[in-house]
């Protein structure tokens, strides 16, 4: 199976500076692992203020409402998009993700 | 965290009215009775950004506050049969089904899931064959008035998505009931033996008469309406009731499937009906795969599958009543409802022309059958895959998280019931969440942005609906020089594709402005006001995948699935069809050679681009969301100018599952030129012609730069040479 290599912080950046594709197949690779099934299919954008604020939520199985995170707000997708990348890049490879 | 939710909800019904007619509102709010504010207003544009949304308020009596109050939902199917007569008296009898439970036990609140009979909790009172909490056969009866009522199991839970017989003989007088659980052979082997357990609880008079059930309990009386409990999840198949080996009822599922009545084949008559559309025409304990069609094999088809989230009319009363105003324009009308505390809510509905009145020469027809398609549409809330296929993160706001805490409000059908089986019914007689002009940029939403453009282009335009189409066919049609539908025209009864047809036969003019449309084959159930049904048969991109042996639709018999799998793939009468899905980012079309052709200069005036649609509200481009191809070997018209395509699609487009016969790698759009939209044009032997755009993302390009702009040019020209009535030459 592929695993992410986390020296190649390059990738990050890759996607911190365009979260929405296209991107390279070096970049797909990882974000197929990130979003994927053994990791993090959990995750949810909560629009709380339209056009202006965002917020992450987890899903919860059996029908229940996914339970939101207050901390942190964002104000913008794009925001939203790094950090749940961060988040799940250092979950998955457990190295600092610093670019 | 929370965030605050609407607290006032509502339905429309009907959906679509002419200038003169009522429509009623049903209105409920949440948490307790509060004040609402209403006004009726027209949408023009959705909430695209800063400035975007825009209504044209439609002064009416029901303008202002009004007191509201809840109005509960009781979501569960089940069969009731009110002879309440016919189960009283009963001393000694057996009560016997074939049973396929689909969630046992029920997660994560295990709670009881009735078979059959008249128990009535809040009597508590009436006899029961149920399984318990932990899924095992039980028995309950009781007398009422207060005493313990008797209960029995056999303590062996059953195993999903396995047929078993069930079985309770009764002798309420001795004071005993005999259970067995026999778990029927299958294909699979199973470890699992018959059960049968006698248990004693001491003499018993015969419980009281009350309505007898097949799936649920009765809970109570709430404000005049029946309240429901214990919803079973699978399928019941052969239920009867004996007195001494007697029949008492003996209920044939497999009869008068397309409707709501159940057929007693004991000589008593004591017929039911179903409640809240529980799917019919489901395979039986006995289906052996040499029928696939119900009709042809009714003895295999005995079963009805139950879930306890199944919804057909909420039932709510009237809190609004409107008589549209005369000389009210025909439009997408919405009731906005607000509440202290929490967003808006809106309850869209459509005026139509008058029905013999002055029409415009352009049509939208709202793609209604989608949007009630996509109705409660909640699975991106819950744990999947869609992060993978959308490419970003699922999206939704507050009124989305509705559903999540209301799941009496069902769900669309791209959602799988509590139990993981499709959901294949929808009804718009129930509060939708998300047919609005906010949130999720999708279906009426985005559509909403060519109404928008509709009104810069000074052009009239009347609105015409799905429900419409089907109900009257290119009679609704034939009034106008050109018909635009909406982004999305995605599923479709053969009476909507056939009045299409027979209008462009007519020399009509279609614009098809949109991706992924005429797609999915559905029913309007002739018994079953409000409904829709789809079987995600055989093939094709499902959000999950119909039973085997389940393709046909039990309220017309029709085979479900693709159009392209039925002979009238979208190709044929729209020159394109579904090739691709990605919803990151969307890109643009570049001009084709035949974009030179004479047939169409008319289209190009004043567009001097090569790249049409490198902007856009919806993801940066005219190309994306969902995309269509030109095809010949599909029925494309081989006379078609495809004037333009698009290229540079992200990796998150994938070619669609019906376009590769084998997996292939590189099927993704940054090495595949199959994932692509197609512009194009052609003529109809009547004089009429097709334009389409192949792509859901193109209406949104419409209003860059205040409508000037390449895509909103081009579509402006095509849209005034389809209205010009110069018949169009085949060439």
């Amino acid at each position: 199976m592929f695993t992410i290599d986390p020296r190649r912080t390059d990738l990050a950046l890759e996607f911190k500076r365009r979260p929405f594709g296209p991107h390279s197949p070096e970049l797909q690779a990882v974000l197929n692992v990130l979003r994927g099934s053994r990791h993090c299919q959990n995750l949810l954008l909560v629009c709380t203020r339209p056009h202006a604020e965002w917020v992450l939520a987890e899903k919860q199985p059996d029908g229940l409402p996914p339970r939101l995170f207050s901390d942190p707000v964002f104000g913008s997708r794009e925001e939203a998009e790094w950090h749940a990348f961060r988040l799940r890049w250092e979950a998955v490879t457990g190295a600092k993700l610093t670019v | 965290m929370s965030v605050p939710m609407p607290r006032v909800l509502g339905y429309a019904d009907p959906l679509s009215v002419a200038p003169g007619e009522t429509v009623r509102f049903m209105v409920g709010t949440l948490d307790g009775p509060r004040r609402y504010r209403a006004e009726v207003v027209r949408l023009v544009c959705g909430d695209t950004g800063p400035g975007g949304l825009k209504t044209v308020r439609l002064p009416t009596p029901i303008d202002g506050e009004h007191q509201g109050t809840p109005q509960p939902i009781d979501a569960g199917s089940y069969v009731i049969v009110e002879r309440p007569e016919a189960f009283a008296d009963l001393t000694r009898f057996t009560l016997e089904a074939i049973i396929q439970p689909t969630r046992v036990p029920v997660r994560p609140a295990p709670r009881p899931q009735m078979i059959m009979g008249t128990w009535a909790e809040d009597a508590r009172a009436g006899f029961a064959l149920l399984l318990d909490e932990a899924g095992a056969l039980a028995f309950l009866a009781g007398a009422g008035g207060g005493r313990e009522p008797a209960r029995a199991s056999t303590a062996a839970p059953l195993t999903a998505r396995r047929w078993y017989r069930v079985r309770a003989d009764v002798d309420l007088a001795a004071g005993a009931v005999t259970l067995s659980q026999t778990p029927l052979v299958e294909h699979t082997p199973s470890a699992e033996r018959p059960v049968t357990v006698t248990a004693r609880f001491g003499p018993m008079a015969p419980t009281p008469g009350g309505a007898f059930f097949l799936a649920a309990a009765r809970r109570g009386m709430e404000d005049g309406r029946l309240r429901t409990m214990w919803h079973f999840n699978g399928k019941i198949d052969r239920p009867r009731v004996a007195e001494d080996e007697r029949p008492v009822a003996v209920w044939d599922l497999a009869a008068d499937v397309a409707g709501d009545r159940v057929t007693d084949r004991s000589p008593h008559a004591r017929h039911g009906r179903t409640v809240n559309a529980p799917k019919r025409a489901v395979t039986g304990h006995n289906w052996d795969g040499s029928e696939m069609d119900w009709r042809r094999a009714p003895e295999q088809y005995g079963a009805i599958h139950f879930h306890d989230d199944d919804l057909h009319d909420a039932g709510w009363r009237p809190g609004l009543t409107l008589t549209v105003p005369a000389d009210t324009r025909s439009g997408v009308y919405a009731l906005r409802l607000e509440a202290e505390g929490g967003p808006e809510f809106w309850v869209v509905f459509y005026v139509r022309p008058p029905r013999n009145g002055p029409r415009a020469r352009a049509a939208f027809l709202a793609s209604t059958a989608t949007y009630l398609a996509y109705s409660n549409y909640r699975a991106r809330m819950r744990p999947g895959a869609a992060e993978l296929f959308i490419g970003a993160l699922p999206m939704v706001d507050a009124t989305d998280l509705l559903l999540m805490h209301h799941p009496e409000l069902g769900g669309s059908t791209y959602d799988t019931h509590s139990d993981g089986s499709g959901v294949c019914h929808v009804s718009r007689l129930r509060p939708i969440v998300n047919t609005r002009p906010t949130g999720w940029l999708w279906n009426l939403f985005l559509d909403l942005c060519l109404l928008d453009w509709l009104e810069a282009e000074g052009e009239p335009y009347d609105v015409v609906t799905d429900d419409d189409l089907h109900a009257e066919g290119t009679g609704l049609l034939a009034p106008y020089a050109v018909v635009l539908t909406g982004c999305h025209p995605e599923y479709y009864s053969r009476e909507m594709l056939d009045a299409l047809e027979g209008y462009l036969g007519g020399g009509g003019r279609l614009m098809y402005m949109g991706g992924n449309g005429f797609y999915w084959r559905v029913s309007y159930p002739p018994a079953h006001r409000g409904l829709l049904e789809v079987r995600r048969a055989e093939d094709g991109t499902r959000a999950w995948v119909e039973s085997v042996g389940e393709y046909y639709h039990s309220s017309t018999g029709e085979y479900g699935g693709l159009w392209r799998r039925q002979g009238r793939p979208p190709n044929m009468l729209a020159g394109v069809g579904f090739v691709a899905q990605g919803f990151d980012r969307s890109s643009y079309y570049r001009r084709t050679a035949a974009s030179r052709d004479p047939r169409v200069a008319f289209m190009f005036q004043g567009v001097a681009d090569e790249m049409l649609g490198d902007f856009g509200l919806a993801y940066g481009g005219a190309a994306g969301l969902e995309l269509d191809a030109f095809n010949p070997s599909l029925g494309s018209p081989t006379h078609a100018l495809v004037v333009a395509t698009s290229e540079e699609h992200s990796n998150a487009f994938q070619l669609v599952n019906e376009e590769m016969n084998v997996s292939f790698a590189g099927a993704d759009g940054r090495f595949s030129s199959a994932v692509r939209a197609d512009l194009v044009f052609f003529e109809h032997p009547a004089g009429g012609a097709v334009f389409s755009t192949g792509s859901i993302a193109y209406v949104g390009s419409l209003a860059h730069k205040g409508h000037d702009n390449n895509i909103a040019r081009l579509t402006g020209n095509v849209l005034r040479r389809f209205l010009d009535p110069t018949p169009f030459v085949m060439p």
